[in-house]
């Protein structure tokens, strides 16, 4: 870790955004992880797309549970709404704060071993109700407050630090939680943020579960040869199958791409969501079609990043329930207390 | 583009802007972390080696440093005022705060080497060269036709900026040297000075001559029309004690501030500075310019002296016409007359401070060495070398008119090019500059300076009260920085001399120095051209005037480009660099001086070049 404050100081000519704010104002404490921890590099992207998207730091919620990858929210966004929950416990704590003020903008940052082990549970429920979130995995196939020892999501036949070759199968989260109904599914890695921002980005306007699988190298434990969670293994084996700009609604469109090559996709509150398209073949409208893909290039050794799958339509949990539009505080006390008669009413209808 | 060659002592040296800018390349942030760490002395050490006259240049340096310091660059558009640190003012608390440092200088030689070499004038320039060459075991004889040595320093200079005693401390330690001061002997020829079988002759003889202003009344109004730097002379040598009650002071450069403060303190009750062009364009540093108007003296701009106007041979004032600047289709600037009525001043007596000129009148035209159109030796810019190959130059008298740190960066080179002349050695091979780079880590975390930042405005150097100054001359105003303040302003430096170095082959692309880097100065991008690289880094780089840092050797192909431009030397990027391919070294450059290191087995002058004479 690093003693030292981060100075205050910028660059002269550093840009604000439509709220004023330079990028700098989006900044946490000082990261107290390992030097060279890709963890690093997420909080970073999540900074660069919350300053580029002008979003006004105090109605974001970040929750997280426990891990490396937990510690992050500290480090960004500290004019923030911030809980520290219990391990694998961000989504339950993430639903209820959901459901209590839905206008907040909800990021919940987890781990392989905060969601992949102890917190699968909560994971796979809060995927299948579709409570409108980004969850970002900080995925480094390691425990590595314990010391290295393989997680829930390290591959099959990899070898640990020490030389150990993991026999268990790992668990793929973004496979997962297409099959679970996500209804924005993305991998991505630490080390290309061209990449990762525009993901993150396009995750935090979506209207439904958002679920992001960053791959994000341990360099004190999973950054050695053997490991498939390298900065090395992973550049030479990402095969991205598109690259995303999200575009809002005010901007202008100028790009120009050659026929076919492009997918747009609109969502319902104007934004855009524009796919360049690196793998020709590859379709991320279709679910099925998705799943197939990646499990197919995972055979051949593949891991493939980009959007893997976009409902631009996705309902939410508030939707299935039919919850009151208004967040709970702004409801007064003759709403939330509607009297004895309500209350047999209600009751009635139990009966 | 072409990765950075840090083994070349330029590129290092240049990130350091208040040495590159400095003409004798003191190491600044060396020395200011040195009085941060209370050790004065040592601070004072640093820079005698390097520019001679601490406690005169730390009262009266023209700093160029300053303007180039990154602080001010790194503090733009951040709320403060960007200023930047004051250097000139912690040299001064060296000086001030020092023990007695006697022992710590260089001993008479013990034994001379039989070479005599001669001075013309003990101002700045020769005063360098004896404080080089006598410890060498040269004889060396310094002219001087005021009684005592010191030059424009104790001429021009008044006391009130700078006191006495400090000059007589720093001039006495080069005389203590064993130099033989020739105090009341004005050179009157150097024809005859060549044949008195000196090995060299060292011209140090200043700018001497005031310009003088031939207008209408001048001659009538003699008496009280007086030149400024003569005046000065006069005054710092007690013939002239007092001035008029109403005083016209004509430049604006900084005699011209030295005059109008120094009538000030002699009875001028009414004292204004008068200037043809804009008060922007004035020639004076701006600090000077703010200290003549606080204390009471107006700065009258846009005004072209016509007459001096007098009644029986006294001067009863001066008149002025008043002009504008007006810009010509090419841009050039011309003062063109508004056609108002030519305003009349109304005063008692006139300095005139428009200008200095080098003037050799005891140089023979016929002695061996070539002028120039412009009456100015022909010299070799870097030797100081004149035509005549044993008659060195240097200060205001090689060049024209410069300041005290020019003359004694001048007063290294030339000793270097005598003391290689008098060996029989080509004095165009010049000795490259002694440099060291040192890695400052100490631990996971901790390093052997102190990296960090703080906000803290530039501090200003408290003044005497003004109805106590401007009563007494020899009152010096400035108090200078208590140890404290000292210690505050000191910790404003950014050690831009604590450089960080980049290994490519240790990096493995993590980004944390990027995402870390508070100025937005590291990038990792495709290769390009260096114009196309600037404009699409984390940050664009749009100063030119500093260097891209290049690493390539990257396993993804890409470069490593870091803008020096407004690092502050925080050493973020290495602690957060999982693998220590960033590292902060401590570059520290020494400039050669005259010495048997500087002769035999010196590199050749091309390996220098780049570095600013």
């Amino acid at each position: 870790m690093t003693y030292l404050a981060k100075p205050k100081l910028h660059h002269p000519e550093l840009p604000v955004n439509a709220l004023g704010f330079t990028r700098r104002d989006y900044e946490g404490t000082i990261s107290t992880l390992c030097a060279g921890c890709g963890h690093d590099s997420i909080s970073a992207a999540i900074i660069q797309a919350c300053w580029e998207l002008a979003i006004q730091p105090h109605r974001v919620a970040k929750l997280s549970g426990i891990g490396c990858s937990s510690k992050t929210p500290t480090y960004f966004l500290d004019k923030s709404h911030g809980f520290n929950s219990v391990h694998g416990r961000m989504p339950s704590v993430l639903t209820g704060a959901n459901l209590a003020n839905r206008d907040l903008i909800y990021l919940g940052v987890s781990g392989d071993g905060d969601s992949a082990s102890i917190g699968l549970g909560q994971f796979a429920h809060s995927m299948r109700r579709g409570v409108n979130m980004t969850y970002i995995v900080e995925n480094n196939g390691v425990y590595g407050l314990t010391k290295g020892q393989f997680s829930a999501t390290a591959d099959r036949g990899s070898k640990s630090k020490r030389g150990a070759l993991n026999t268990d199968e790992g668990i793929d989260l973004a496979i997962l939680a297409l099959q679970l109904g996500a209804s924005f599914v993305a991998r991505s890695f630490s080390g290309d943020k061209a990449q990762l921002v525009p993901l993150i980005k396009g995750a935090l306007n979506h209207p439904g579960a958002a679920f992001l699988d960053v791959i994000s190298p341990c360099v004190a434990f999973n950054n050695h040869e053997g490991s498939t969670r390298s900065y090395d293994y992973v550049r030479h084996h990402n095969e991205a199958v598109n690259f995303l700009d999200v575009i809002t609604g005010k901007e202008e469109l100028t790009a120009q791409y050659g026929p076919g090559s492009v997918q747009e996709v609109r969502s319902h509150d104007g934004s855009l969501l524009r796919l360049r398209k690196i793998s020709e073949d590859y379709d991320s409208s279709s679910r099925i079609a998705a799943m197939s893909y990646v499990q197919s290039r995972y055979a051949h050794g593949e891991i493939v990043t980009g959007l893997l799958y976009v409902e631009p339509e996705a309902g939410d949990l508030h939707e299935s329930l039919g919850t009151t539009a208004r967040p709970l505080n702004e409801l007064g006390e003759k709403e939330l207390c509607p009297g004895q008669a309500a209350l047999e009413k209600f009751n009635a209808g139990l009966r | 583009m072409k990765p950075t060659d840090i083994g070349a002592p330029e590129y290092f040296h240049k990130v350091v802007d208040c040495q590159w800018a400095c003409p004798a390349h003191t190491p600044v942030p060396e020395y200011i972390r040195l009085i941060a760490q209370g050790r004065y002395s040592d601070a004072y050490m640093v820079n005698w080696e390097s520019n001679v006259f601490p406690g005169i240049l730390g009262r009266t340096c023209d700093r160029p440093c300053e303007p180039a310091c990154r602080r001010g660059r790194v503090e733009e558009n951040q709320g403060e005022k960007p200023e930047p640190v004051a250097i000139c003012r912690l040299k001064r608390v060296a000086a001030d705060y020092k023990d007695d440092i006697r022992a710590r200088l260089p001993r008479p030689a013990a034994k001379k080497n039989g070479k005599r070499v001669a001075c013309v004038g003990a101002g700045p320039a020769s005063l360098t060269v004896a404080r080089d060459l006598a410890p060498l075991g040269y004889h060396v004889t310094v002219f001087d036709a005021d009684p005592r040595a010191g030059g424009m320093i104790r001429t021009q200079i008044p006391r009130f900026r700078l006191p006495e005693s400090v000059i007589d401390e720093e001039v006495g330690y080069i005389l203590d040297l064993g130099v033989d001061f020739r105090p009341n002997h004005r050179v009157e020829s150097l024809k005859d000075l060549l044949g008195q079988g000196y090995d060299a002759v060292f011209v140090g003889s200043g700018a001497p001559r005031g310009r003088d202003l031939e207008l209408p009344g001048r001659a009538e109004a003699a008496r009280h029309v007086h030149v400024g730097i003569e005046w000065l002379a006069s005054v710092s040598f007690g013939h002239v004690t007092q001035v008029g009650r109403r005083v016209i002071v004509l430049g604006g450069g900084n005699t011209a501030m030295d005059c109008c403060r120094t009538a000030r303190r002699l009875g001028g009750e009414d004292v204004k500075v008068i200037v043809r062009s804009g008060f922007e364009e004035m020639k004076a540093s701006p600090w000077e310019k703010e200290d003549a108007m606080h204390e009471g003296i107006p700065i009258l701009n846009f005004l072209v002296p016509l007459a001096f106007t007098h009644e029986d041979g006294r001067l009863t004032g001066m008149r002025f016409q008043k002009v504008k600047a007006v810009r010509d289709g090419r841009g050039r600037r011309s003062l063109v007359p508004t056609g108002e009525p030519d305003p009349h001043f109304e005063c008692d007596e006139v300095l005139v401070a428009v200008g200095q000129e080098n003037a050799f009148p005891w140089i023979e035209r016929d002695a061996g060495l070539d002028f120039d159109e412009h009456g100015m030796p022909v010299l070799d810019a870097v030797t100081l070398q004149s035509t005549a190959p044993g008659v060195f130059f240097g200060g205001d008298a090689a060049l024209g008119p410069k300041n005290i740190i020019w003359a004694v960066a001048h007063g290294h080179e030339a000793a270097i090019s005598i003391d290689r002349y008098c060996h029989g050695e080509d004095v165009s091979v010049r000795p490259p500059p002694l440099t060291t780079l040192v890695s400052q880590k100490m631990g996971i975390h901790e390093w052997i300076y102190d990296n960090q930042i703080v906000p803290d405005a530039r501090n200003r150097v408290p003044l005497k009260e003004l109805t106590i100054a401007l009563k007494d001359l020899r009152q010096e105003v400035e108090l200078g920085f208590d140890p404290e303040l000292a210690w505050k302003e000191a910790q404003r430096c950014l050690n831009c001399d604590v450089q960080t170095v980049f290994a490519p082959r240790l990096c493995i692309e993590c980004d944390a120095c990027v995402d870390i880097c508070p100025m937005d100065c590291i990038t990792f991008t495709a290769d390009g051209e260096e114009a196309e690289v600037r404009a699409r880094l984390s940050a664009p780089a749009r100063d030119l005037s500093q260097d891209l840092y290049v690493g390539a050797g990257l396993a993804t192909g890409r470069i490593m480009a870091k803008d020096e431009d407004v690092c502050l030397h925080c050493g973020l990027c290495a602690e957060r660099c999982p693998t220590g391919a960033w590292d902060m070294k401590k570059f520290y450059l020494e400039m050669a001086h005259a010495g048997p290191g500087c002769r035999a087995g010196a590199a050749p002058r091309e390996e220098r070049a780049g570095a600013p004479a």
